[in-house]
């Protein structure tokens, strides 16, 4: 049954309420609902895992990643030519860029990659959710209608998505930071059991070290908290913006279809791109604090104020 | 009175408030800092939308809490 022979073709577009408010003199039975929701809709089943229109564009979006880098790099020249000339700007703005942020070569060689590779995915997981693809999608029967799931909705216009991804980017942080400067720095970081024994080696020189190690101590255990603030704060930043930016499109094309969403899709352009800009660059300040080592920098300001008495 | 739909809009009225001075206040230093050393724009600019997300950020945690609430 195609949907041309319905009468009263009503699609109404609602954010997160179960039932619809009906308008009357509609057949319910014919009616088909789309409505945009919080939460992922399965589009299938294997087994108990239901798999979301979500994480199959995800999926999409990650093999289409994968052919275009290997088809590039099979065919990467000494003179560049074509593609390569862009990913070859692309790779040398973003070293400028994050030599700027992370101050240090050292952690720009090992931190780029990763950086790179997220603000690429959630660029273009961000962008899949603009093209012109909403209307492919399964139509299922429910008590009030008939329901309309899409095939392909961004990845990151889902709660579950931006959280693997931060989840990722903060534990990466942590496990770098372990690699660079030692785990028994990365633990004094949270759990600073260097300045709880200060207080039994520094007592006589510097009684100070009383009051100024038990607050020292907690803001060890404050930046544990922080990092669950770090995760939360970068899962929802992205997965807000995308999805009420979905939710803003569908808004807009439903008081006027085809003309009012076009400003907003430039506006989401815009913002898709700021956004992954955002995670990256933030990912990469997590890193740089991660492998920041404080006694370094300490002994460092040393030598300046030694340059500065000189100087008189 | 619907309070469902009277909580959403208190949720996002309110929590916008804030952002939006946060975000004025970075851009009027912004242009005034390129007011100054026009040359400066290119470095000033990428600062300038960092911060501004950041501050963004607070707004759309105040939508998400929008949209959550039944």
């Amino acid at each position: 049954m195609t949907t041309l022979q319905t009468n009263n073709l009503t699609q109404k577009t609602e954010t997160s309420e179960p039932e619809p408010q009906a308008t009357s003199g509609v057949n319910n039975h014919l009616a088909i609902i789309h409505e945009s929701n919080l939460y992922a809709e399965p589009i299938a089943h294997v087994g108990n895992f239901a798999v979301t229109n979500t994480i199959f564009t995800s999926w999409i979006v990650a093999i289409l990643l994968i052919i275009v880098s290997v088809s590039i790099k099979k065919k990467i020249k000494e003179i560049p030519s074509g593609i390569q000339n862009i990913f070859e700007v692309l790779v040398e703005e973003g070293e400028k860029l994050c030599d700027q942020i992370t101050g240090s070569r050292k952690i720009t060689e090992t931190a780029f990659p990763v950086v790179l590779t997220i603000f690429i995915v959630v660029l273009i997981n961000n962008w899949f959710g603009l093209l012109p693809l909403g209307g492919l999608g399964i139509l299922q029967t429910a008590e009030h209608g008939r329901v309309f799931i899409p095939f392909f909705r961004s990845g990151t216009s889902d709660i579950n998505g931006t959280l693997a991804l931060a989840i990722v980017s903060v534990i990466s942080a942590n496990i770098f930071g372990i690699v660079s400067i030692g785990i028994w720095k990365t633990l004094n970081r949270y759990v600073n059991l260097k300045t709880l024994g200060n207080i039994f080696t520094k007592v006589r020189k510097d009684p100070m070290v009383l009051i100024v190690s038990p607050i020292m101590f907690a803001v060890g255990l404050i930046e544990t908290i922080s990092e669950v603030a770090k995760v939360i704060s970068l899962s929802f930043r992205l997965f807000g913006n995308i999805f009420a930016g979905e939710v803003l499109l569908a808004s807009m094309g439903a008081i006027l279809a085809y003309i009012l969403p076009t400003p907003f899709y430039f506006l989401e352009i815009f913002v898709g791109a700021i956004q992954a800009f955002i995670f990256a660059v933030l990912t990469l300040v997590y890193y740089t604090i991660s492998a920041t080592d404080e006694e370094y920098e300490e002994e460092h300001d040393k030598g300046e104020g030694e340059i500065i008495e000189a100087t008189y | 009175m619907e309070m469902t739909t009277l909580a959403k809009a208190i949720a996002i009225g309110l929590g916008s408030i804030g952002p939006g001075l946060a975000i004025g206040m970075i851009g009027a230093k912004a242009m005034e800092a390129i007011g100054r050393n026009p040359e400066a724009s290119g470095k000033v600019f990428v600062p300038m939308l960092i911060a501004s997300a950041f501050a963004e950020a607070i707004a759309i945690y105040a939508l998400v809490i929008a949209f959550s609430i039944k």
